[in-house]
């Protein structure tokens, strides 16, 4: 086995895995922001709903949760268009797949989050006279988010690593970056491994930085 | 009962309530008069609670009626039974402040941030406003020092002591207390009553459920003994806890009290 290590290709490179890495954050990051407004909005609106719109909405966590994203990336962007006369760029059609994606998963953490705030805190609300809306606002969210923070920032890390699907349509984020400096220097050792130590990298700092914030906020409990 | 001259603050008259088919209020009444404390006894289960949580709708009740100050509460009227809307329920429930077993403070929310969002959501008062105000009533409960301290770092006294400036801050017509110091350890109780005291002093109209017993002798102008949803007897607080009442289950009641207690 006479294969020698040499990273002088990928340096050489480097630009196509740093962009690659801040595309691959800017994509979690919309993602997950869409994401919390879609699973905020349809968690409260399933807790108060009636049955209808309870199935309705349980039928597209459960789809969502049923299929394999790197499916629904191929279904929104090949499959969507040639249906519906729409065109979107491959990262468009990539931040609205994992947006609906991210946004099913937290429904269930929103819902379960809701269901977790305490009656008697509802009830505390209800007794100052809080209309329902300001008991939404003022009482239930804010004990809810503290309950799914940590669940939050898992969803989080976890849609970090799913933006490497975007490369299966070419989105230049780091897992395509990775591809390309293997196809065209076959240093595949080298860069897959340079590539997972981003990845481990920026893994355990985002990890880091959500621990403190939930720290904080259970101080603050 | 009822005197025309002396119209009671709170009118509770034959209210029945049944979750499923237990009946748990049968044709309650009572009557509290502005400036009295009137306190509910009985057995668990004897329905204490669920009719304190009718009185401001937190529970709904199946008929008769709950008026304050005259208002029909919960309901438009007790012949039609049409719910309010939530918007005049908040409304309603503003006019009477209640305090939890379980304190129920708002965990994210200082103790004066506690106080302060019925002021500034319910009352529209400024924000110093409102911090004026739960700074004087912080005051009152002794806990001054304690206004910007979270609930989790309160001690259960603390809590509950927050939990009553949080009630008595919207200035109630009626203050309810649930069982506020059941939850409570034994040493931290007294600091709660004596809170409740002081309010009863300033003439404060309430209504409480409790098990504390000497307590309620000493602060109560009328005591209310339920037994089985229903009122068993009413009463001034020496003829109620007289050891030779003459209710055969009231007797029994003070008994299994007493031995339990003492």
């Amino acid at each position: 086995m006479g294969y020698t290590l040499n990273f002088n290709l990928i340096w050489r490179h480097f630009d196509k895995l740093w962009g690659g890495l801040l595309l691959s954050l800017e994509l979690a990051v919309i993602s997950i922001a869409i994401g919390i407004v879609i699973g905020l909005v349809l968690a409260v609106w399933y807790v108060s709903a009636g049955r209808v719109v309870r199935s309705i909405i349980a039928a597209y966590v459960e789809f969502i949760r049923n299929v394999p994203l790197i499916l629904l990336v191929y279904l929104v962007f090949y499959g969507l268009p040639t249906v519906v006369d729409i065109a979107y760029s491959a990262p468009t059609s990539f931040v609205a797949t994992l947006s609906l994606y991210s946004g099913a998963y937290l429904v269930e953490v929103f819902r379960s989050g809701l269901e977790a705030v305490p009656r008697g805190q509802l009830d505390a609300g209800k007794a100052i006279g809080l209309t329902p809306w300001q008991r939404l606002i003022h009482v239930r969210l804010p004990t809810m988010l503290r309950i799914t923070l940590p669940a939050l920032s898992n969803t989080f890390l976890s849609l970090f690593k799913d933006t490497s699907v975007a490369s299966v349509i070419s989105v230049p984020e780091l897992t395509y970056g990775a591809q390309w400096i293997n196809f065209n220097t076959f240093r595949i050792v080298e860069v897959y491994l340079v590539t997972t130590a981003m990845y481990l990298v920026t893994g355990y700092v985002l990890l880091f930085g959500l621990r403190l914030v939930e720290r904080r906020f259970r101080a603050a409990r | 009962m009822s005197n025309a001259s002396n119209a009671a603050l709170l009118d509770v008259s034959d209210v029945s309530k049944a979750f499923g088919t237990v009946e748990v209020l049968r044709a309650v009444s009572l009557e509290v008069k502005r400036g009295e404390v009137v306190t509910i006894i009985g057995p668990s289960g004897s329905g204490k609670t669920t009719l304190l949580r009718c009185v401001n709708f937190l529970e709904s009740y199946d008929s008769g009626s709950i008026r304050i100050d005259g208002k029909e509460v919960g309901y438009r009227d007790a012949g039609t039974r049409q719910r309010r809307s939530e918007r005049d329920l908040a409304a309603m429930r503003a006019e009477t402040g209640m305090v939890f077993q379980s304190f129920n403070l708002f965990p994210h929310l200082t103790a004066a941030g506690n106080i302060m969002l019925g002021l500034r959501k319910v009352r529209g008062k400024s924000e110093a406003e409102a911090r004026q105000i739960a700074e004087h009533w912080l005051g009152r409960v002794g806990l001054a020092h304690k206004a910007d301290s979270l609930p989790a770092e309160l001690s259960g006294g603390q809590q509950q002591r927050v939990g009553i400036a949080r009630a008595v801050a919207m200035e109630p017509k009626i203050l309810l207390l649930d069982e506020i110091t059941s939850a409570l350890d034994p040493e931290l109780v007294g600091e709660v009553l004596a809170v409740v005291r002081s309010l009863a002093e300033d003439g404060m109209t309430m209504l409480m459920v409790t098990h504390e017993m000497a307590f309620a002798r000493d602060a109560s102008s009328r005591i209310v003994f339920m037994a089985d949803g229903g009122v068993s007897a009413v009463g001034p607080p020496a003829e109620i806890l007289a050891a030779e009442a003459s209710n055969e289950r009231l007797r029994s009641f003070l008994a299994r009290f007493r031995a339990s207690h003492f």
